[in-house]
């Protein structure tokens, strides 16, 4: 079947359907990662994206039943050069046309993405059309235009959990997580370590946290607008300085935000494994995963007493925080990678560290 | 400013002559560190004897020394220069071991000198087998089951612990010399032995082999705080069991998931950590496709062949990123070269596919195995970049010059079905050709036969399926345009994966005209892409174009004047670095005129293909479709052909009909000096002699020309590259040999015979304008006539050729130089019999001996040549015409051979070109400058010892005699082979007559010093002398093939004996003398 990529502004990509045969709408974003496709669609952050990935060749290593981010595919669409309907690898358990066929997600191959890449970086991340099943550009206008409510920026408020979930316990310290859309690797990080982790879901007061006396306040990454995450915030501006309290993401937003900063929307993002992150503090710099549309105004959190740990290489944006006396802080990258590099994942390690002083041991919920 | 503001000078290593393992990378390396360096206000000081290199190039370095890379040239040097710091990791694993022996024997720490980006500790972790095994240890990295042996009695005990077959690794070499993989205890004994040999430390690394794993490489670098990036990843199609530089290589890496790809990333940081390496590094695993278990298997601690290839491939250059951090930056300080905005600590994303396929020498080495395993054989590669793999892989075919456009090769389509199994578990150089037949023979019998599933080719070569899926994709889309014909659906499918018109044409069978007309209608042209390092997530400003069959163009034409320079390709045998040499001159002197300069090539390797050194790079096919769709979409003012060798030449006729402007030298000229009949004709109307000669196209042309020439006869094919399948015969047996078994005779495709002038062969370069000519310098060889060119030592100015002679050779060049109506370089080879001048060949293009002329006398012969084609006038430079002034020193070429790397090979010199690189000498007096040549060629120049000679009968002269009597009067002791003995003693020497046994026995018990063979026909594996040749050659011992060599070498052992003391000049002090 045809594909189709639709912007509002008339452009149409021309190629051919894979996975669902299906039409969504959806913001059209860019990946730049080589590897980690299955990752980028479960990663609960892209819930209302189409993503486009840079590198042509995608599908090669088919879908397994380890890589997943989440319990299904948030993207609502996927673009790509050329696709292996013959993937290879052991793990493979079957395509990747077949896998988002099973998850109602359409994809179009076939068009050139490095023209929809070059779009996206002079225009900006645009609305857009996908369609795998011959619609004509007309139709696809008048779906546009009445996508308003379609073309949602509050998805963190749904892509998590619907309840509290409790992760099998290890003897270490116990983490509230706030369910913004998390990634399985960011609660692997923490029950790899030894800890227990409770995750709460969006809209938990800091009543319902502290119930479970947690060592400390962890909130995730997600998808939208941080600004709509309000119900997020208010729970973390309540349990300052009760937590300590650490954020990726959105997560690292939606901290600022509590602290009565500010976040902008950035003009296209950044989404791939190959960020370059400097940590002011060390001097060292790192490769990082991200996935971000938004980043915070590094002079609006100053006055919340918040400082800038780390910036981003290429573009100078804020990519990490903390607080000058609190144990609060946070980064903008992945520091669980999946996909992408492991280089910073000592900072769980460091969010671990500051459970100590408030003398809560895991061994106190053993 | 670099962080070290005490450096003010520094020293870098180059890698000397090119042999296989290490190539062209190396200057590209070293020229991107010499500019890094130099941009910082430090001054570079280069040494390296290899004279074809961009490097060596005045301006690139501030002063270079043209001199041997032994330790004493080193250590001179440094005491005249004073180096605050020594860069060793971009002169391969020559630097490398040369920084090691100069830290070892304290010649570092008397002047004071640090060793910068690799220190020792390094060096010694990373090669040492020993220390590299223990440190993976500490940091907990899977290596192989090994065990270190220097005695063949250890690999006895460890195969008796993990049984065959075992991997053998010699420490401390190049390309894995000596290495090879056993499966018995014969093999053992061969490799273990050979492997210890070629060490520098006697050491090897005996491991159990995981052939069959999949190889996976990553380009690592990291700065000294402690910074690190993988630049690129790489997976080679070929799984473990080929060295990587014989395997084809694919950028990005393919088929692993995400965990797998950071997992082996998270290692080769470890690694690079550990072993505390300041620039880059090359980490080599093998991964067990099953359980996702994986071994390190190498580290390379410097830039390599995969960084440069690395380089290219993901647009991020490394060697000139190293230099930085080895003078002190991190990588947060520094630019992305490309974008010129971004971070370079970042890791290059790419949107494309690359796919590095290398290029063997068995069309020139008939008698060497083609088995392909862990000691590298390629001369040189390509490289290819497309939007999908197919593509890639088929553009690095078409690259190669092989005669393929495509998978289809009728030998081997023409194999019966075991045959063609057993083609396939030969594992040698044609194996995906043979993959693509069983594919084929897998659908043509729909899956039935099951020796020719997907699953059974897998499993028969371990190719990981992804990749054979590819290939099937490939011989689909043959089976659709023979089965359907072409229409634009299946042109534009057919496009994408990478067909070229001629395969579509002759798989559909349809008219050109059609083809054309579907193009045309549809609009199915090439568009350019930029390679930008990020994925087009920024802009970029380097122009770095590939093609491919996709939507949008990015190629940004100019109206500026410009020109487009065709390259060279691969590096072969006869067709080196020193095109790209010229090519590269040819580009700056076209920028320097205020034209745009544009470069098309596939080299990986080279200067040339190096972003930064052209207006705009297209990195493609140098085929005639590739070449046109870039004029197409240049417009360029004219194309230059005659800098990139016979690769780019032979595009002229196809240019010509096309109407497209060759500068300089037109097609016609090129015609009529090529074509035998015309050229002869041309000369005589001149009256200027040429070997007789007759161009013959079947059996009884061939018997009435020899009726008429006598023999000996040289034959050859027309239209040849470094004398290929050339050869002197003798007699109707060896004549009828060659004509039936060498060369395929047919009308297309005549053999050229001329009677064979024995005498000394002069090389003539010159530039011509179309008026006047200048000559550099004239070169004589050392050796006859009948020794190819590129494998004679040669020398500057000449010495025994008589003034009234090089006058007449300069009046020669001239008349045919007008006579051809050259613009722009031309080379010559005349044969000097002691009375008359021949001439042997002309080619209307750059030579071999153009880097060197240049050099030794600094004339700029590619400026000037470029500034002839566009009207500048010789008579109105500073260089003048005419023959050039002589220098008042000698200059020496010799050549280097690959022999220790294509162990079947004869090393014995002959018509056909060998010699994979060479080497300049430059000293006060001929006798100073060929015992410098020889020692950097690598040979020891022995005092005492034995000679052992064996000649053939023709060789037994008086002449002989005396230089024989050279060696005994020096000193050395007398053996030979029966005949030749008897010889030596009628003229009045003692001589001891012995058999091959003795003199492998006096070589290993190191009595011998020299072997002195002669051979009367080569490349006969069975015979004793090819034997001992090889014994010899193996063992380090110089084995000289030609009496005018044995002269040579005995000069050089004079000199020696005299205790004359090599002088150590930079170029400009030798040529400033005048």
């Amino acid at each position: 079947m045809e594909g189709l990529i639709y912007l509002g502004d008339g452009t149409a990509y021309r190629g051919k359907g894979f996975g669902s045969v299906a039409t969504n709408v959806g913001e059209l974003v860019f990946n730049t990662s080589m590897t980690g496709y299955q990752g980028i669609l479960t990663d609960p952050s892209y819930m209302g994206q189409v993503i486009n990935m840079t590198y042509p060749l995608i599908g090669n290593y088919g879908v397994s039943e380890i890589d997943s981010q989440s319990g299904r595919v948030h993207a609502f669409g996927f673009v790509t050069r050329d696709i292996s309907f013959r993937p290879s690898n052991r793990c493979s358990v079957m395509t990747l046309s077949e896998w988002l066929k099973e998850q109602g997600v359409p994809g179009v191959y076939n068009v050139d993405t490095r023209a929809i890449t070059k779009k996206i970086r002079t225009d900006g991340t645009v609305p857009c059309v996908i369609s795998s099943e011959g619609i004509t550009e007309g139709d696809a206008r008048l779906l546009l235009e009445g996508a308003g409510d379609i073309l949602r920026d509050d998805y963190m408020t749904e892509a998590g959990t619907n309840e509290v979930v409790k992760f099998p316990s290890g003897d270490g310290a116990r983490v509230a997580v706030y369910d913004l859309g998390v990634k399985r690797n960011i609660i692997r990080g923490f029950t790899d370590r030894g800890c227990e982790v409770f995750l709460f879901p969006y809209g938990s007061t800091p009543e319902d946290i502290m119930k479970v006396s947690p060592d400390g306040l962890f909130l995730s990454n997600g998808p939208g607008n941080p600004e709509m995450a309000e119900a997020g915030i208010e729970t973390a501006r309540a349990l300052i300085g009760k937590l300590p309290i650490c954020g990726i993401c959105m997560g690292h937003q939606v901290i600022a935000l509590a602290f009565g900063g500010r976040t902008y929307k950035l003009k296209f993002g950044h989404r791939g494994a190959n960020h370059g992150v400097k940590d002011l503090e060390s001097g060292r710099s790192a490769i990082t995963s991200q996935n971000h549309s938004f980043a915070v105004d590094p002079e609006s959190i100053e006055a919340g007493g918040l400082a800038v740990t780390h910036v981003n290489l290429n573009d100078g944006t804020v990519e990490g925080m903390r607080h000058r006396e609190l144990p609060v802080f946070s980064v903008q990258y992945h520091p669980e990678g999946s996909p992408g590099p492991n280089d910073s994942e000592g900072l769980f390690d460091r969010f671990i560290e500051m459970f100590r002083p408030a003398g809560k041991g895991g061994a106190a919920h053993a | 400013m670099p962080k070290d503001h005490s450096l003010k000078k520094v020293l870098m290593i180059g890698s000397g002559p090119i042999i296989i393992g290490q190539a062209a990378e190396f200057d590209y390396a070293g020229t991107q560190a010499c500019k890094a360096i130099r941009e910082e206000g430090i001054e570079c000081v280069l040494v390296n004897s290899n004279p074809a290199t961009i490097m060596t190039d005045p301006g690139i370095a501030d002063k270079v020394y043209i001199e041997p890379l032994t330790e004493e040239a080193l250590e001179t040097i440094i005491g005249r220069e004073r180096p605050g710091g020594l860069l060793a990791g971009f002169g391969g694993q020559t630097g490398l071991n040369l920084a090691m022996e100069l830290e070892r024997k304290g010649v570092l720490e008397r002047y004071g000198v640090r060793l910068l980006g690799v220190k020792e500790e390094s060096i010694r972790r990373a090669e040492d087998r020993d220390e590299f095994k223990q440190l993976m240890q500490a940091i907990g990295e899977p290596i192989p089951d090994s065990v270190i042996a220097t005695t063949l009695g250890e690999c006895e005990d460890f195969v008796g612990r993990v049984g065959y077959p075992v991997i053998i690794r010699p420490a401390y070499t190049l390309g894995g010399t000596g290495g090879g993989i056993a499966a018995d205890y014969g093999e053992l004994t061969i490799l273990a032995e050979r492997g210890m040999e070629n060490s520098a430390i006697g050491q090897i690394l005996l491991e159990k082999s995981v052939a069959g794993w999949k190889e996976i490489e990553y380009e690592v670098m990291r700065d000294a705080k402690d910074n690190c990036i993988t630049v690129c990843g790489m997976e080679n199609f070929d799984p473990v069991g080929v060295h990587t530089g014989d395997s084809i290589v694919v950028a990005p890496i393919q088929t692993l998931r995400d965990y797998e790809y950071q997992m082996l990333r998270d290692a080769a940081l470890r690694i690079i950590r550990s072993l505390e390496i300041e620039g880059g590094c090359n980490v080599q695993f093998a991964l067990d496709p099953d359980t996702s278990e994986y071994i390190v298997i190498e580290v390379n601690p410097r830039v390599s062949r995969s960084s440069a290839l690395a380089s290219k491939a993901a647009g991020y250059p490394i060697a000139k990123l190293a230099a930085k951090i080895a003078l002190g930056y991190s990588l947060d300080e520094l630019k992305n070269y490309v974008t010129g905005e971004t971070s370079a600590c970042f890791e290059p994303t790419l949107d494309y596919c690359v796919v590095k396929f290398p290029k063997w020498p068995f069309d020139k080495f008939k008698t060497a195995s083609r088995k392909l395993g862990t000691q590298m054989k390629a001369t040189g590669e390509v490289m290819a970049i497309s939007r999908t793999f197919e593509s890639a892989l088929l553009k690095s075919i078409t690259s190669l010059e092989i005669g393929l456009e495509g998978m289809r090769v009728p030998r081997i389509m023409g194999m019966g079905d075991d045959e063609l199994i057993e083609k396939i578990k030969l594992r040698d150089d044609e194996r995906i050709f043979a993959i693509a037949e069983a594919m084929r023979r897998g659908r043509a019998r729909s899956g039935e036969d099951e020796r020719f599933t997907r699953d059974a080719i897998h499993e028969l070569t371990k190719v990981d399926r992804w990749f054979l899926y590819k290939v099937d994709r490939i011989v689909k889309m043959e089976n659709t345009l023979a089965e359907r014909g072409i229409d634009a659906e299946i042109l534009r499918e057919a496009e994408e994966i990478g067909f070229t018109d001629n395969e579509i044409l002759a798989l559909s069978g349809a008219p050109r005209e059609v083809l054309t007309d579907i193009r045309v209608y549809h609009d199915i042209f090439p568009v350019y892409k930029v390679v930008d390092t990020c994925g087009g997530e920024f802009e970029a400003v380097t122009p770095y174009y590939y093609s491919c069959f996709d939507e949008e163009d990015e190629g940004r034409v100019t109206n500026s004047r410009k020109i487009l320079v065709v390259g060279s390709g691969p590096i072969r045998i006869g067709q080196g670095i020193e095109f790209d040499y010229c090519c590269v001159q040819g580009v700056w002197a076209i920028k320097d005129l205020g034209y745009e300069a544009i470069i098309i090539n596939n080299n990986p390797e080279t200067v040339s293909t190096d972003f930064d050194t052209s207006d705009k790079l297209y990195f493609e096919a140098l085929h005639i479709d590739d070449v046109m769709n870039v004029i197409k979409k240049e417009r360029p003012d004219g194309v230059i052909l005659q800098f990139g060798g016979q690769t780019s030449l032979n595009l002229a006729e196809d240019l010509n009909r096309r109407s497209i402007r060759i500068l300089g030298t037109s097609f016609d000229s090129i015609d009529l000096a090529e074509d035998r009949q015309k050229f002869s004709e041309l000369l005589e109307g001149l009256g200027i002699p040429t070997p007789p000669g007759r161009s013959v196209t079947d059996i009884a042309q061939a018997r009435e020309a020899v009726g008429a020439l006598g023999y000996p006869l040289v034959v050859r094919p027309s239209y040849v590259i470094g004398g290929r399948s050339m050869q002197v015969v003798y007699s109707d047996d060896e004549l009828m040999e060659y004509l039936t078994e060498a060369v395929s005779l047919d009308a297309e495709r005549p053999v050229l015979i001329d009677r064979y002038i024995e005498g000394k062969e002069v090389e003539v370069d010159a530039i011509a304008d179309g008026d006047d000519i200048l000559i550099p310098g004239i070169m004589e060889h050392i050796e006859r006539t009948g020794v190819h060119s590129g494998d004679s030592s040669s020398v500057y100015p000449p010495h025994t050729i008589p003034e009234d002679v090089q006058r007449k050779l300069v009046s020669y060049t001239s008349r045919i130089t007008k006579a051809l109506g050259v613009v722009g370089l031309l080379n010559i080879q005349y044969a000097y019999d002691g009375r008359d001048i021949f001439v042997i060949e002309v080619n209307p293009r750059a030579s071999r001996t153009v880097p060197i002329m240049s050099k030794v006398t600094g004339v700029p012969m590619v400026r000037l040549a470029v500034g002839a084609m566009l009207g500048e006038k010789l008579a109105d430079s500073a260089w003048g015409t005419g023959l050039y002034r002589k220098m008042p020193f000698s200059a020496v070429k010799m050549p280097v051979f690959s022999n220790a790397k294509l162990t079947d090979v004869d090393t014995a010199v002959g018509p056909e070109m060998k010699s994979t690189g060479e080497i300049l000498a430059i000293d006060e007096t001929y006798e100073k400058a060929v015992n410098k040549g020889f020692i950097a060629t690598g040979l020891t120049i022995p005092t005492e010892g034995g000679v052992y000679i064996s000649l053939r009968e023709h060789e037994r002269t008086a002449a002989t005699a005396d230089i024989i009597r050279g060696y005994a009067d020096a000193g050395f002791s007398l053996c030979a082979s029966p005949g030749t003995a008897a010889y030596i003693r009628d003229h009045g020497m003692g001589c001891e007559s012995c058999a091959r046994a003795d003199v492998e026995r006096a070589i290993d018990e190191g009595r011998l010093a020299v072997v002195i063979n002669v051979p009367r026909e080569m490349n006969i594996v069975d015979r004793d002398s090819f034997a001992i040749r090889r014994y010899a050659t193996e063992r380090g011992l110089p084995v000289l093939t030609c009496i005018d060599t044995a002269e040579a070498f005995l000069i050089a052992i004079g000199a020696k004996l005299a205790g004359r003391k090599a002088v150590y000049r930079t170029l400009e002090e030798y040529t400033a003398v005048h």
